[in-house]
């Protein structure tokens, strides 16, 4: 019997229509765990890098997490995997939600897509029965919309479903999949789905999913929930409110958004606006969101409440979390009204909510500088507001300006010339980013920024503090009861950084710390996005329920894997080299990590050279950034070393050869074996 | 007739609907629980607690299992609450053949909430446990109850037959159905 996960993928064909249920290897899921890391090996194995983004050879892979289905409390993410249209590397966005568990309990751990349906169609997975069905009556529905039809003609209310909204049919770059509450939002798995003609896959399940060791799975589970209470009475002092408890940024419950509104960049990422937020903005905010939220609402089995029902008066009601609460408003200068009404529509269209006001204030910064002019923007009304509206429908219409601002703002800046270029200034590896531009350079937020390859700081970030705490006293009282940490020295590492002086910000944490650090905080985004765990509870906050010195006993218990500490670690290292190896196949290289430009004021370029060199090294990827061939070996991933040899992505001369007894490479580990 | 007094244990499951988040934990711990051997599995399509949900109407019920009843209601009602119109099923905790809710679905037979009954006693029903939102409250109350009461309801019940048969024939049915036993 195979435990917490059901052992088995269904591979769909759109091509053909065929549909397979086809049984997994266990031997993979010890290696690779599952979600990302078996989606990672799936991709390498299937998906060459001659295959472009929209190419029927291109896979689209839904994945439930290893321990997604199990009593494990916020365990219910999706993990979407494919080839980036924006980036063209690799994309693994997520979504929490109740798509992961359902598909878990109607019998399978993932849904692989690959070819192209030549008619739009939806999926329809009942337990033993999947079919393709026809959903040409759904073409340009909204994403919302397109789920409530579909639960309505099934005639099921208790299915789950994942849809595209009309950015995604029309292959939008930043084209996300919706889900209700939820989304993949992040870099254009929308616009894969959309091209594989795919509107929806809807799922409902009545299966078990069975436990290995069942009273101390519970154990565990309980025990997290207890810790949950806790942290929850216990909100960590000192920090700004939103990162003082669990769960995403609660920004649907808290009203104060000083932090925000005055450390983020307004308009096209621009504008600080440093004395924004007084009490006359604070109580017009606090009056929309009151008239606008009609509950706090959750993921599946999880108690945290970071999403909300929101119901503008006038329009559709929706389902909000997070940030997106304030993209919209800031990118546009406008307020929160207005941010959460063309939210809905955003929504309904099925676009991420991180890059699309972006691109509209790009654009719209272009046209106030003369690059785009009169001509391109024939009809744009004249109200700020409204023109976001109008560019809106414009980019998912893909009609006139909007079809060259649907690829995003590098490659809408490549086409349109004339300088636009450097109004794509917030970019990584060609993705928007969070509109933050700060004064310090911050050595361990320039490792992320530059090697994090969801291309997200989010979902790099978390555990360790953002900033030092002024007082020692304070940092005593904070790292007493912290637990989590995989290794003391990260508390004394947080004892000894000062916001001023010689233990501050550039040259502290040293270089070495910043390297146990970004890949302490790396390594835990990554476990959780192969048990399908929501940051929220693991990798984000501090101070989270989920570590892993508890890790290990979850999977163990509840899978039935043997595990511990160290074999968590190397599974981890393992598929996160492989997301690696996937992308340097590519052509990803050291000259694409990188932070804005314009991230920091103060630079730094030799120490940020030092940083990288470091990093990598510790990584086991040589000077360029590839994982080494004595690295790939001791993750037994001697396939991928064989496979950039023969691409000549690595030659002899940069890695111990092959055939190497263990002896002789024992010797090299020294010294190590980089460029 | 006077009739002994007997206390009883009432045990019941508040229910605040303004304070369900949706999760559906309660759904996850009672399948857990209700598995053999206990948590061994888990599937919500087995618990006996279901929250039925419309997000965008915001309405979320939780609803845990009642008797089964072989036949749906003649009629049925429908309520508006706050605004909200809740599905006319929404607050029946019945088993029954209108709807898929609270039956086992390999074998389709009914199942019904027991209060996590357990040796030793849980402190509280699983899904009141796993419910943070406190959306679910467990109460237990002592109820006394006099013996004869049950009697005089059985009378009743007799009288309203006698009336509308004839008491002869109450009394042939009653021989024959102690003649089978």
């Amino acid at each position: 019997m195979r435990y917490a996960e059901t052992g088995y993928n269904l591979e769909i064909d759109l091509s053909r229509g065929n549909i397979e249920r086809v049984e997994s290897d266990p031997g993979l899921t010890e290696l690779y765990l599952g979600g990302l890391g078996t989606n990672a090996k799936i991709i390498w194995d299937r998906v060459p890098p001659e295959v472009e983004p929209f190419s029927p050879d291109n896979l689209l892979i839904f994945s439930a997490g290893l321990l997604c289905g199990t009593p494990a409390l916020g365990c219910n993410r999706t993990i979407v995997s494919t080839i980036s249209p924006q980036t063209d590397l690799m994309a693994f966005s997520m979504m929490g939600g109740f798509w992961a568990p359902e598909l878990k309990f109607a019998g399978y751990d993932k849904v692989i897509l690959q070819g192209k349906s030549p008619n739009l169609v939806y999926l329809w997975i009942k337990d033993d029965k999947v079919e393709i069905r026809d959903a040409s009556h759904l073409k340009g529905k909204g994403a919302t919309e397109t789920s409530e039809l579909i639960r309505q003609e099934l005639n099921e209310p208790k299915a789950q479903v994942a849809s595209i909204g009309i950015a995604g049919e029309n292959r939008v770059y930043f084209a996300s999949i919706e889900q209700g509450r939820s989304s993949a939002s992040r870099l254009g798995i929308g616009a894969v789905m959309g091209d594989k003609g795919v509107k929806a896959i809807a799922v409902r399940g009545t299966k078990d999913i069975n436990i290995a060791q069942p009273a101390k799975f519970m154990e565990l589970c309980e025990e997290v929930m207890e810790y949950i209470k806790f942290r929850n009475d216990n909100p960590i002092p000192g920090v700004m409110p939103i990162l003082q408890g669990l769960g995403s940024p609660q920004e649907m419950a808290i009203h104060d958004e000083k932090w925000h509104t005055e450390n983020f960049m307004w308009g096209n990422s621009r504008v600080r606006r440093k004395d924004f937020w007084n009490e006359e903005v604070s109580k017009k905010w606090m009056e929309t969101m009151d008239k606008m939220r009609m509950r706090l609402i959750s993921c599946y089995n999880c108690p945290m409440k970071c999403g909300a029902t929101i119901s503008p008066p006038g329009h559709p009601t929706y389902m909000m979390k997070c940030f997106s609460k304030l993209t919209y408003t800031m990118a546009a200068m406008s307020d929160l009204d207005f941010g959460l009404k063309i939210a809905q529509r955003a929504t309904e269209y099925g676009v991420d909510g991180f890059s699309t006001p972006q691109v509209m204030a790009f654009a719209l910064e272009l046209y106030e500088n003369g690059i785009l002019t009169d001509d391109d923007m024939k009809g744009m009304p004249s109200d700020n507001e409204g023109k976001f509206y109008w560019l809106l429908d414009r980019i998912v219409q893909r009609e006139g300006i909007g079809d060259v601002l649907a690829n995003g703002t590098y490659w809408a800046a490549k086409k349109i010339g004339k300088g636009a270029e450097e109004y794509a200034h917030n970019n990584i590896k060609k993705h928007e980013q969070l509109p933050l531009k700060l004064s310090m350079l911050n050595p361990v937020y320039f490792l992320m920024y530059c090697t994090g390859e969801k291309i997200n700081i989010t979902q790099i970030e978390g555990q360790f503090p953002q900033a030092p705490y002024p007082e020692r006293e304070h940092r005593e009282a904070f790292v007493k009861d912290w637990f989590q940490v995989p290794d003391e020295k990260f508390k004394q590492y947080f004892l000894d950084w000062e916001p001023r002086g010689e233990n501050s910000n550039p040259y502290y944490p040293t270089v070495q710390m910043s390297c146990d650090i970004v890949d302490w905080q790396e390594k835990m985004h990554y476990i959780d996005d192969a048990l399908g765990m929501c940051a929220g509870l693991s990798s984000f906050p501090l101070k989270p329920p989920y570590h892993i010195h508890n890790y290990p006993k979850f999977i163990a218990t509840g899978a039935g894997i043997e595990m511990d500490e160290d074999k968590l670690t190397q599974a981890a290292k393992r598929y996160r080299t492989l997301v690696r190896a996937i992308n340097i196949r590519r052509g990803m290289r050291r000259k694409d990590e990188k932070p804005p430009e314009n991230h920091w004021k103060k630079r730094f370029p030799e120490l940020e050279k030092k940083l990288l060199d470091e990093y990598y090294k510790f990584k086991g990827w040589n000077n360029d950034g590839i994982p080494t061939q004595e690295s790939l070996h001791e993750l037994d991933l001697d396939y991928v070393s064989e496979d950039f040899q023969q691409r000549g992505i690595l030659t002899n001369n940069d890695a111990p050869r092959a055939n190497e007894t263990s002896a002789a490479r024992e010797k090299n580990e020294g010294g190590g074996s980089e460029l | 007739v006077t009739g002994e007094k007997k206390k009883k244990k009432i045990k019941s499951i508040k229910v605040d609907v303004d304070k369900c988040n949706g999760c559906r934990a309660c759904e996850t711990a009672c399948s857990a629980f209700h598995s053999t051997p206990k948590y061994s599995s888990n599937n919500p399509a087995r618990s006996r607690i279901r929250v039925i949900h419309e997000p965008l109407k915001d309405i979320y019920v939780p609803v845990f299992a009642g008797e089964y009843t072989p036949s749906e209601c003649a009629g049925r009602d429908k309520y508006v609450i706050d605004g909200k119109e809740y599905d006319e099923c929404a607050f029946c905790r019945a088993s029954c053949p209108s709807r898929d809710l609270f039956k086992e679905p390999d074998s389709g037979l009914p199942i019904k909430c027991d209060m996590c009954e357990a040796v030793p006693p849980l402190e509280e029903p699983m899904c009141v446990k796993w419910c943070l939102a406190d959306a679910l409250i467990f109460e237990e109350r002592e109820e006394e109850l006099e013996e004869e009461d049950k009697r005089e309801e059985m009378e009743i019940g007799l009288e309203a037959l006698a009336k509308e048969h004839g008491l002869e024939k109450i009394i042939d049915a009653v021989a024959r159905m102690s003649e089978k036993s």
